[in-house]
């Protein structure tokens, strides 16, 4: 059901070529077509078209693909850079300090998961993010809602959002630590300082998205605007809100770490600059892989949450 | 119910009427169809009745009482069914109910009688993006009838559908206006779809647009669809035609 029929050509002439997908013999085939059809498109007042290979099959960009392949190559894009990881650690061509194998990078895991630290490093960093991305959304979402709805707020507020928006987050660890010491408060705070616009931003666009002529229909209905806020705009534009946090999410979670990086007493960042202190480049890179996981788990979880609440626009 | 329109004009930018001087009448149960090239300005007089937009000059008055804004006694329906994508189709007929705050089980039996009366009964539970086009009209025209609408304004209602679907949404609108007690405001480029349909056919003209004609359809209130190759039918679908037209050539002459 890919396949789109060629609409090049007379029928006749598609029906006639069956052999048309050989590419080996395409070329001379082209040729000799064309060759044949000069002639008679003199002739025949002309057919600008005619040169165009018969029985082409054409195929939609975006074609599906099988469940099957689907999983194949999802599997290859994990097991072909493992493979390369172990075959670059394997040959001895870089020192092991700075590229440790897989297994030991394994075991540098297991090691620190078996000492307790990575768990209690783990839960402070998730605690982090979610206190911090539950704050930047609970300011974020209203905000962003009212910006889309109303043209007003939009004008008051969008130049300066718009603006704090490219002031780089991290740039403000140093003031956020003046401000509110290396305690837990400066890194949620820089973590919603790094989320909170870009998710208004994003959260006005979804609202401005809803149609005209559904809000129209829905004041006829006998809805005011509130009515129409909270059973219109709203559930319309809730997919595309859960989208956008998906996507702050990543940036949330990047936050995090980078926050613990520079400063603080636990956390993966933290752990990382512990390790670094010694030179355990195997630890690093097992900590960053559980972050890459926990980030893909992250990720998977907003993603059935759309998939639910979004059935409707699938 | 009685609409009035009152020497009603609508300009979008100053000094460039849409629509100007219309002094209409509409009276209880009438069915108007309102026919005009494209741009002449029909949405726009709809959009005002809704009370969607203010006129520039002029005012409606539904019931002695002037509109100044939409309200569930105007139903309006457009061109693509506008549903609520997320809400089923029997939650979609209920909406304007919710805002009336009627009980639960007088609104779940009113919404089923509509569903029985568009012939979606069946479909009571799906969710729009399920629905051919001529279904989803059919949602579209049963949630503005939910709120018993004193006057029914259609903006071309069955313009994006084939002609077989076409021609069963017009007997079916026909039913809907018999069964249930509404006036009709139907704006269509269909010439003859508005003499099929309308018991009255205003015929707007361009630029700005005003009421070029005002004709009563005097054929037999009951017209099957055979009844379009009457003589009489064609006769007053020529008529129609070489004003709509006669109007557009002169809108073109003048820019
Ligand atoms: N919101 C608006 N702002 C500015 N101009 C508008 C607006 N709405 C309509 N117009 C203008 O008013 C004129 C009439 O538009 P309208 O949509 O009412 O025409 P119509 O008769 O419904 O046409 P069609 O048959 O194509 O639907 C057009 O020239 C259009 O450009
Ligand atoms: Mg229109």
């Amino acid at each position: 059901m890919t396949g789109v029929p060629a609409r090049a050509g007379a029928p006749t002439r598609q029906a006639a070529d069956p052999g048309a997908h050989a590419d080996v013999d395409a070329g001379a085939h082209v040729n000799a077509d064309r060759g044949a059809h000069v002639s008679a498109d003199v002739s025949a007042g002309g057919r600008p078209w005619s040169g165009v290979r018969p029985g082409r099959r054409i195929r939609l960009l975006n074609s599906g693909v099988s469940a099957r392949v689907a999983w194949v190559l999802r599997a290859l894009s994990v097991l072909v850079p493992l493979a390369a990881w172990q075959a670059l650690s394997a040959s001895g061509l870089v020192n092991p300090t700075f590229l440790p194998s897989p297994a030991a990078v394994w075991a540098a895991g297991n090691a620190m998961a078996a000492s307790g630290d990575l768990w209690s490093d783990l839960a402070a960093s998730l605690g982090r993010i979610g206190l911090g991305f539950a704050l930047a959304v609970l300011i974020s979402v209203p905000l962003g809602f009212t910006m889309g709805a109303l043209p007003w707020a939009q004008a008051l507020l969008e130049p300066m959002i718009g603006l704090l928006r490219y002031l780089p987050a991290s740039a403000f660890i140093p003031l956020l630590i003046i401000w509110l010491g290396i305690g837990e408060a400066s890194k949620v705070a820089l973590l919603v300082l790094g989320v909170v616009f870009f998710n208004t931003l994003m959260t006005a666009d979804v609202v401005r998205q809803v149609p005209r002529r559904l809000l129209e229909v829905s004041a006829t209905l006998g809805a005011g605007r509130l009515r129409v806020a909270s059973r219109v705009v709203f559930p319309y534009a809730l997919p595309g809100m859960i989208d956008a946090m998906r996507v702050n999410a990543a940036a949330a979670w990047n936050f995090v770490v980078v926050a613990e990086l520079i400063a603080a007493t636990s956390g993966l960042g933290y752990r990382i600059t512990r390790a670094q202190r010694f030179l355990q480049t195997d630890r690093i890179f097992a900590i960053l892989v559980l972050i890459g996981l926990i980030g893909l788990a992250i990720d998977v979880l907003l993603r059935l949450l759309r998939t639910r609440i979004g059935r409707w626009a699938g | 119910m009685t609409l009035r329109l009152e020497n009603l004009g609508k300009e979008f930018a100053a000094g460039r009427p849409v629509l100007a001087d219309l002094d209409v009448t509409i009276a209880s149960g009438e069915f108007v169809c309102v026919v005009g090239a494209s741009g002449s300005g029909k949405s726009t007089l709809l959009s005002l009745i809704a009370g969607l937009i203010p006129p520039t000059t002029g005012r409606i008055l539904l019931d002695g009482e002037e509109v100044t804004g939409p309200g569930p006694e105007r139903g309006l329906v457009f061109q693509t069914a506008s549903l609520y994508p997320w809400r089923s189709v029997a939650r979609n007929v209920a909406f304007g109910l919710e805002a009336l705050r009627l009980p639960r089980a007088r609104r779940q039996e009113r919404v089923g009688r509509l569903l029985e009366e568009v012939g979606l009964a069946h479909l009571a539970g799906a969710l729009p993006g399920r629905l051919s086009g001529g279904q989803q009209q059919r949602v579209a025209i049963a949630r503005a009838l939910a709120c018993s609408p004193r006057v029914l304004l259609l903006d071309e209602p069955f313009g994006a559908l084939d002609v077989q679907t076409k021609e069963d949404m017009q007997l079916f609108i026909r039913q809907v206006w018999q069964d249930v007690p509404t006036t009709v405001i139907m704006v269509t480029h269909d010439v003859e779809e508005a003499v099929f349909l309308g018991r009255r056919v205003l015929v707007l003209s361009c630029d700005p647009g005003r009421i070029a004609r005002d004709l009563a359809v005097d054929l037999p209130a009951e017209r099957a669809l055979t009844e379009k190759r009457s003589p009489e039918f064609l006769a007053m679908r020529a008529e129609v035609e070489d004003l709509v037209r006669a109007e557009h050539r002169a809108h073109q002459a003048r820019v």
